[in-house]
């Protein structure tokens, strides 16, 4: 007798989030990715719809980074300077689909720079790229209050994914991307009680929890990135049974991660590219939407395990 | 937990004078404000006095229907009273209710199959109300094994312990409450089990206070269902902590807003 495989059906679905506004939508944007709209856990296929696959972010600064070991520097060594460069190289070399953008040079203890700046700045990003973005501000909470509202008003009607607005500095945040047709990364420390609050949180300022992506915090490989995939993994069985607070896609920052690794950073040829695969693929296995990944290498070795993953027979 | 309004109810004075002057509106507000408050399905029942239940259960349900589409608890000890409600109902619909008698069940059980209803069973019989969580058990029993006879699904059983009034009844209530508990492992797949919560304080003082603590004991033992008020606030607010504390829902600082808007 055959063995009949036991299969979970679940009342919940992940909601369907859109990055980057076409011509018809009102913006100018190539094109545009949706994330989300799961029926059930990762990769188990039969047992709920997965119409969209996960989807791996170019990382790209508007400063050149002082701290990115070699092996992932030199990839860039001819554009880090330039962020149209390297946006395009991205595209151009690794067929990107999609960019991360990190304010990194407003930050006070960077180069400082202003929201007006950082705003003309992104007008600038939005005319010469136009693939979907998604922007991050400097991490400092301060800063990040000026700054985001001013590049969330530059980028109006693209559509953008912005962040991070955490359970202290939300409001803001939050009241710009509703204002510009956006929508926002609610970033929660490895927390699944906070991840929960803090969505209701910005529900409540107005903005639909169809507009929210959790930012889970993640550790890489060595690093913490079971505690991660354990959380990723709660909210998401709380979301199919039907917790709507918590059925929002997740982004998870890879390449941030991966390469704070010391294993990462040793030297030895390749290992840090493979750091940042094997947290990518840990962690779409765990339900992540959106991988924000640094070596392009990495990035497209993600991509490749991603679509063998979706192959459909 | 599931919940399900009592407020639709002929014996209530409001509900009653709405049925007979066919006030549809009054009806609607009980059923939205039940609904608002967290309820997952309404109770219907024309009430002792009704003259023509066959034909107010499905005015009743009809006029529930225009303004929400939550499931419908069909509520009577008439069988033809039950049919008419239960054609009348468009969504879901559960049947309240059976008791352990053969002769009801022979009717009862066939039209919740025909009619897709769940079914709730009073573990309760013509000799009378058992006076222990044995009795009550073999009821339950009994029930089980005539619904799994029928090809009736079990996980689509509610089995009601009955609760009791604590001020004439003190001793029966440690029995419901270990009934709830052994009613789960009669069957695999288990049946469900539901309270008519507000009957435990029938005619005693301090009635919101006694209906919360029963009703988070009981669902310490595992309870399923109620059947309740869902305006009161701070009865559901204890439900809503309750399935926090048995982990069935994910904390947060705003978990009562996160479930009341769920």
């Amino acid at each position: 007798m055959a063995v009949q495989l036991m299969q979970e059906k679940w009342q919940g679905v992940i909601s369907t989030v859109t990055i980057g506004a076409t011509k018809e939508d009102g913006g100018s944007r190539s094109s545009t990715i949706k994330i989300g709209a799961e029926e059930s856990l990762p990769c188990l296929f039969k047992e709920g719809a997965i119409p969209n696959k996960p989807r791996v972010a170019f990382e790209v600064w508007d400063v050149p980074p002082v701290d990115w070991p070699r092996e992932l520097s030199q990839e860039f060594s001819d554009s880090l300077n330039d962020p149209f460069v390297w946006a395009g190289k991205c595209i151009k070399d690794y067929n990107a689909e999609l960019i991360c953008l990190r304010l990194q040079g407003a930050h006070p203890d960077y180069q400082d720079k202003s929201p007006e700046e950082e705003a003309a700045f992104i007008k600038e990003f939005i005319r010469r790229v136009n693939l979907p973005l998604i922007i991050l501000g400097c991490g400092d909470d301060a800063k990040d209050n000026l700054l985001l509202p001013a590049c969330s008003e530059a980028a109006r009607g693209e559509r953008c994914l912005i962040g991070n607005a955490t359970q202290e500095n939300y409001k803001a945040i939050a009241a710009s991307a509703m204002a510009d047709g956006h929508s926002i990364i609610a970033e929660s420390p490895i927390d699944v009680n906070i991840a929960k609050q803090l969505n209701i949180l910005i529900c409540d300022t107005g903005l639909p929890l169809e507009r929210i992506v959790i930012d889970p915090t993640i550790g890489a490989l060595g690093y913490g990135l079971e505690y991660a995939y354990s959380i990723m993994e709660r909210a998401r069985l709380a979301a199919l049974s039907g917790d709507k607070t918590l059925a929002s896609p997740f982004i998870c920052f890879v390449g941030q991660e991966a390469w704070r690794a010391k294993e990462a950073k040793s030297g030895e040829p390749s290992q840090g590219v493979m750091w940042e695969v094997i947290t990518a693929a840990s962690l779409i296995q765990a339900g992540a939407d959106l991988l924000v990944m640094r070596h392009p290498d990495a990035a497209v070795k993600a991509g490749k395990f991603i679509d063998k993953l979706f192959y459909k027979k | 937990m599931f919940i399900v309004g009592e407020l639709i109810n002929g014996m209530y004075g409001n509900i009653g004078k709405a049925i007979a002057g066919r006030d549809k509106k009054v009806i609607q507000e009980c059923a939205l404000s039940q609904v608002k408050s967290g309820a997952d399905a309404l109770d219907v029942n024309c009430g002792p006095a009704s003259r023509d239940p066959v034909s107010d259960i499905k005015w009743l349900i009809e006029s529930i229907q225009e303004v929400t589409d939550k499931t419908i608890c069909v509520d009577s000890s008439k069988p033809k009273v039950i049919e008419s409600g239960l054609k009348a109902v468009k969504g879901t619909a559960i049947l309240n209710s059976t008791t352990a008698d053969l002769d009801k069940m022979d009717i009862l059980v066939p039209l919740a199959k025909q009619y897709k209803a769940k079914l709730i069973g009073l573990t309760i019989s013509a000799k009378g109300i058992p006076q222990n969580k044995d009795q009550r058990l073999e009821l339950a029993a009994e029930i089980v094994s005539y619904c799994a006879e029928k090809e009736f699904p079990i996980e689509d059983l509610y089995l009601d312990p009955i609760a009791m009034p604590v001020n004439v009844a003190q001793s029966q209530q440690k029995e419901v409450l270990e009934a709830i508990h052994e009613f789960k492992i009669i069957s695999d797949p288990s049946p469900k089990t539901i309270l008519g919560l507000s009957n435990v304080s029938q005619g005693s003082t301090e009635r919101s206070l006694i209906n919360r603590t029963f009703l988070t004991m009981a669902l310490g033992f595992g309870l399923d269902a109620a059947i309740l008020d869902p305006l009161d606030s701070l009865l559901m607010n204890a439900a809503i902590a309750s399935d926090l504390i048995l982990n069935k829902n994910i904390y947060c600082d705003k978990f009562l807003e996160a479930y009341r808007n769920k």
